[in-house]
């Protein structure tokens, strides 16, 4: 057994041995570890603690570099961590604390090792422990470490106590009651004049102060003493991070403060203190203006820097400032617009993201003309975050930056034909979005709807379908704006549309529905105007003939107020006139969409199918009759006429109904109707419905059953197939439509052929015209940021609907994280209750003799009421418990559970009341404490600043 | 937290050293790795060290054939962070002597404890050289 060992200890790969394979690669990486993996997990189960550890060290190796699961070896690291050997705790430490984690299953196993290393003589040993226990601590294992772990906080041994005051901050972000027993110490290292110290121990409290600034107040003194006294950067950088925090919650602190960093501003050769002076003046003392001077002076050294690192850092403070002052980005502005063509993407974002900080309501048509145009020749991934930005600026607020909603649709419209364009979702929601909320919008919406919709290109561009399938709505839902109905109909069912996803498809058939039952009523309502000496009263059965002459009235209203927006560009055909809708072309139209929809009739996508039906059967019900009426002349018809103009009047209410922005939240306002279970368990259903087999719900289609009989053929190649016949049998038809009424037509015929290529881009331009566009950027600058009046508008900003409780995405009320709280009332408590103490301790720093007396008595309190409350919770855990129960534990372990724990309880109580009866008097003290508290809470006192 | 981890990779893209400072599985680390390195690599000398990536920054410096990453929270401080790798390289450029990728690969449990005397939970708490090594040294004459 013996010389077994011995040998494979010999013939062992070593750690430089895997490396030195790997790197030679004689068999392939992959083919290379998996060998060795296979040697790990042999060697790992030696007995041999040397052989042990040296698999798990190759393990760690390819764990750490090579992504390979070391799960595995949890419960064989907990092994070598017995070792006596501190070379093989080095390799096991290391182990643990690349793959423990918080639900690691040996987790717990791990606690007396560790605490038998931390009050090891052995420095170094305890370092290891310590350093392992910041990565791997949990819940567990910082209650049970704490004592340990105060103990260590105050150890002559600078090394330990520093990588002591390293661990705490993970002690108290798990196991928050911890700050009651380690706070004080923790305070008087703050004190300590050692450097090292002190750099650890401001770390730690920048940490903390970053949660809850302000329970950390009343160390405020010590913080100033060290940001005057300290020559270390490091430190300096830290200190001052935490006036950032705590300076806007203390005016006072803040005067204070103030001279001190400006004082290293002025001196300091080291940038990163500098910056970190920066940032805390633009962040925490921005009200001090002459700081607020010498910061924005030091911003602009940094922006004029070479340094592309100093450059970055100067665009992000003056965001930071941006805010509050203004002025200052507008005073670097040239430099701000310029880093927009800077080679570093970082830069170029970062200063973008200032140029949207000075958009105003004056300058946001300028800028956003400018940056899209500068879109246009940037690469594809800025383009989008010019996109992006330009949206969520202008949305920003309701819309509250945009003035002229016509100039925001067409600017939308634009945005949509940049060829890089991927916002689609972003533009799809804000046409939408507007049109629901700008009622003045709405005829410059459908103009650039149908710009859009006309446009076979555009189809073939999937980033666009979202956009598209915006127009189509928009165009449908306000079609009493359009200028030629006709030819949206002849968009909305152009053959190109089948590139479309299935919904978006079946949103423009709707739409071109609605269109359709537009011009239907428009022609009756025209032809009764026209006869309206003819019409007898006798329509009082369905609508009141006077609402409808209002609609007629409201329609021709709405035409003119089209007809305003862009004057000029009516074409002949487009102008809404009444003759125009003749009753030729009414017949025209419903041929044309009965001639694109019937091929959908047969159509594998429901929404399609059904939408298209909808459509199909609308016109089977009314056609002949419209088409009779005409043959007949009005007088021969009325009975029927009456009824069409029903039926199509009853199809334009249910359009016509206006909608509105609805609240996220209105759902819940909506009551739960008596008797109504929503949680109620369905599981019984699943039983009836099981042997239906009901097909998912997404892949719902239909097989026509000619279908049925090829198999082996999957359904969507059935689709493709059917979807090309369709197209084929739809170009031909309209193919003949075209030649009958090309008026209507678009010129391009593109529209003819179902061709999938998407017609090139137009290129943006190569990269060399950037600089001539930097030159016109920096010029447009001078004049567009320069501040200036108001100008008075022509056109006063149209009414912007937004609802009562706030338009934004309620913000779901976080639940204040029960740790971080409980966190920071332990800080509290201890701070706020022990502040005369502090107080007085940096008043008479020298004499503080007594004060650190009672400290340590209050410790003892804490430690106690930590004890009581271990016990408490500890109970039914024993694997967790004190090393003094384990060796007992062991024995007992055959006995029954139950009786164990009563025995240990019994133990433990014995134990307390010992201990209570020694400190009894402290710990009712301790009790008194609370109410100094809530006296001290409200005050902070004038000595400390 | 400050620093969440400290990253070694050369030129190739191959990490040669990592530290996290919050739990990760190994498939999150894989794809950190990737699109970090994807990310850093790419960018030219001329273009700044600092990377926004997810919810927080890469501070990167290169050195040779080495590229030092180290992801930290927005607010940290990018030229301290800086600093700090630079500190990094002249600590193992002490205890190696003209330190060089092969030092790192074959000798990276001490790269690791150099790491680990710098910081602790994320926050550098020493950054002094010589207290740096002095353990690293005692562990080698001792082993």
């Amino acid at each position: 057994m013996a010389g077994a060992s011995l040998m494979d200890t010999l013939f062992q790969r070593t750690l430089e041995d895997l490396i030195k394979g790997l790197r030679q690669q004689l068999i392939g990486e992959p083919a290379f570890i998996s060998k060795a993996m296979e040697e790990i997990r042999r060697e790992i189960k030696s007995t041999d603690l040397s052989i042990k550890s040296t698999a798990l060290l190759k393990l760690s190796y390819l764990s750490s570099l090579h992504f390979y699961d070391m799960s595995f070896a949890d419960f064989h690291a907990l092994e070598v961590l017995s070792s006596p050997r501190f070379a093989h705790k080095k390799i096991a430490y290391h182990a643990i604390s690349l793959c423990f984690h918080d639900t690691t299953p040996v987790l717990l196993l791990i606690t007396n090792h560790l605490r038998k290393d931390l009050t090891s003589t052995n420095e170094y040993e305890v370092s290891l422990s310590l350093q392992c226990l910041s990565k791997i601590a949990n819940v567990d294992l910082a209650r049970d470490l704490t004592p340990e772990i105060f103990t260590l906080l105050s150890s002559s041994k600078v090394h330990v106590r520093k990588q002591a005051i390293g661990v705490v901050l993970r002690v108290f972000e798990k196991y928050p009651d911890a700050v009651r027993v380690c706070f004080k110490r923790l305070v008087e290292n703050l004190e300590s004049s050692d450097p090292q110290i002190v750099s650890a121990i401001v770390g730690v409290f920048c940490e903390l102060a970053s949660k809850d600034p302000r329970s950390y107040l009343p160390l405020a003194p010590e913080f100033y003493r060290i940001l005057v006294d300290s020559r270390n950067n490091w430190v300096l950088i830290k200190v001052l991070k935490i006036f950032a925090q705590l300076a806007p919650l203390e005016p006072r602190l803040a005067k204070r403060v103030v001279e001190p960093i400006c004082d290293y501003m002025r001196r300091t050769v080291a940038k990163s203190l500098l910056f970190e002076c920066v940032r805390t003046v633009v962040s925490g003392l921005s009200d001090y203006e002459s700081a607020m001077k010498l910061a924005v002076v030091k911003i602009r050294e940094f922006l004029l820097d070479d340094d592309p690192n100093l450059k970055y850092l100067g665009l992000q403070a003056l965001s930071t400032v941006a805010q509050k002052h203004l002025w200052a980005v507008l005073e670097n502005k040239e430099i701000v617009i310029k880093s927009l063509s800077d080679v570093d993407p970082t830069i170029k974002v970062e200063s973008l993201r200032l140029v949207m900080e000075m958009v105003s309501e004056t300058n946001v048509a300028e800028i956003s003309k400018v940056l899209l145009n500068y879109a246009l020749k940037s690469d594809p991934e800025f383009c989008n975050w010019i996109i992006g930005s330009i949206l969520s600026t202008c949305s920003g607020n309701v819309y509250g930056m945009i003035v002229d909603f016509d100039w925001y649709a067409s600017l939308l419209g634009e945005m949509s034909r940049i060829p890089h364009c991927q916002k689609g979702e972003e533009i799809e929601n804000q046409l939408i979005d507007i049109g629901l909320r700008v009622r003045d919008v709405r005829p410059q919406l459908v103009h650039v709807g149908r710009d859009l919709l006309i446009d076979p290109a555009l189809l073939g561009n999937p980033f666009l379908h979202r956009i598209l399938s915006a127009a189509a709505w928009v165009s449908g839902e306000y079609v009493e704006f359009s200028r030629n109905p006709f030819e949206l109909v002849e968009a909305l069912l152009q053959p190109r549309t089948s590139l479309l996803p299935p919904a978006i498809r079946a949103i423009y058939i709707q739409s071109a529905f609605k269109v359709l039952t537009f011009c239907l009523l428009t022609y009756l309502l025209q032809r009764e105007s026209t006869a309206s000496s003819s019409w007898p009263d006798n329509l009082q059965s369905g609508v009141p003939s006077s609402d409808l002459y209002e609609s007629l009235a409201d329609l021709s209203v709405g035409n003119g107020a089209s007809a305003t927006v862009t004057p000029g560009e009516v074409s002949p055909s487009a102008s809404l006139e009444k003759n125009n809708f003749s009753h030729e072309s009414i017949v025209n139209l419903l041929n044309v969409v009965e001639l694109a929809l019937s091929p959908l009739s047969g159509s594998h996508d429901v929404e399609i199918l059904e939408r298209a039906l909808n459509v199909l059967g609308f016109i089977d019900l009314i056609k002949e009759k419209v088409l009779n009426s005409s043959a007949h002349k009005e007088n021969s018809s009325e009975g029927k006429e009456v009824e069409v103009a029903e039926i199509v009047q009853l199809m334009h209410d249910a359009f016509s109904e206006e909608l509105g922005p609805v609240s996220v939240s209105a759902q819940e306002r909506v009551p739960l109707p008596d008797g109504l279970i929503l949680k109620e368990n369905l599981i019984d259903l699943e039983a009836i419905c099981g042997d239906i087999g009901l097909p998912s719900p997404n892949s719902f289609s239909f097989d026509s059953t000619s279908y049925e009989e090829t198999v082996g053929i999957s359904l969507s190649n059935l689709e493709i197939k059917e979807g090309l016949e369709q197209s084929n049998e739809s170009t031909s038809l309209l193919a003949e439509h075209r030649k009958r009424h090309g008026l209507y037509y678009l010129p391009s015929d593109k529209s003819e052929t179902i061709s999938n290529d998407y017609p090139p881009a137009n290129d943006p331009r190569s990269q060399d015209i950037a600089t001539d566009d930097t030159n016109d950027l920096i010029k447009f600058a001078e004049q567009s940021f320069a501040p200036r009046r108001k100008p008075s508008h022509t056109k006063p900003r149209p009414v912007v609907v937004k609802l009562d409780d706030g338009d934004e995405m309620p913000i779901v009320t976080k639940k204040p994280d029960p740790k971080d709280d409980s966190l920071s009332d332990a800080v509290r408590d201890v701070l706020l209750g022990s502040e005369t103490i502090i107080g007085t301790s940096s008043q008479s720093n020298l004499s503080d003799k007594p004060s650190s007396k009672r400290k340590g008595k209050e410790k003892q309190n804490r430690d106690l009421h930590l004890e009581l409350k271990e016990n408490l919770v500890d109970d039914g855990n024993p694997s967790s418990r004190r090393s003094k129960h384990h060796s007992h534990e062991k024995e007992r372990r055959h006995k029954s559970p139950r009786k164990k724990n009563a025995e240990e309880r019994r133990d433990n109580g014995r134990k307390e009341k010992q201990k209570s009866s020694h400190l009894h008097g402290r710990h009712r003290q301790r009790a008194d404490e609370p109410s100094n508290v809530s006296a001290q809470i409200a005050v902070i006192p004038d000595f400390l600043l | 937290m400050g620093i969440r981890f400290v990253l070694m990779v050369n030129k190739q893209g191959q990490t040669r050293l990592a530290q996290y400072y919050e739990w990760l599985t190994l498939e999150e680390r894989r794809a950190l790795e990737g699109e970090i390195v994807r990310k850093c690599l790419a960018r030219a000398e001329q273009q700044c060290s600092f990377v926004e990536h997810r919810n927080y920054k890469i501070v990167y410096r290169r050195y040779a054939s080495l590229f030092f990453l180290v992801g930290v929270d927005n607010d940290e401080n990018e030229l301290a962070i800086l600093e700090f790798i630079h500190l990094l390289v002249e600590t193992m450029d002490r205890h190696f002597g003209n330190v060089c990728e092969l030092d790192i690969m074959f000798h990276l449990e001490k790269a690791h404890f150099m790491l680990e005397e710098m910081v602790m939970n994320g926050c550098i708490v020493e950054t002094s050289k010589s207290s740096i090594l002095t353990p690293v040294q005692l562990m080698d004459k001792t082993s």
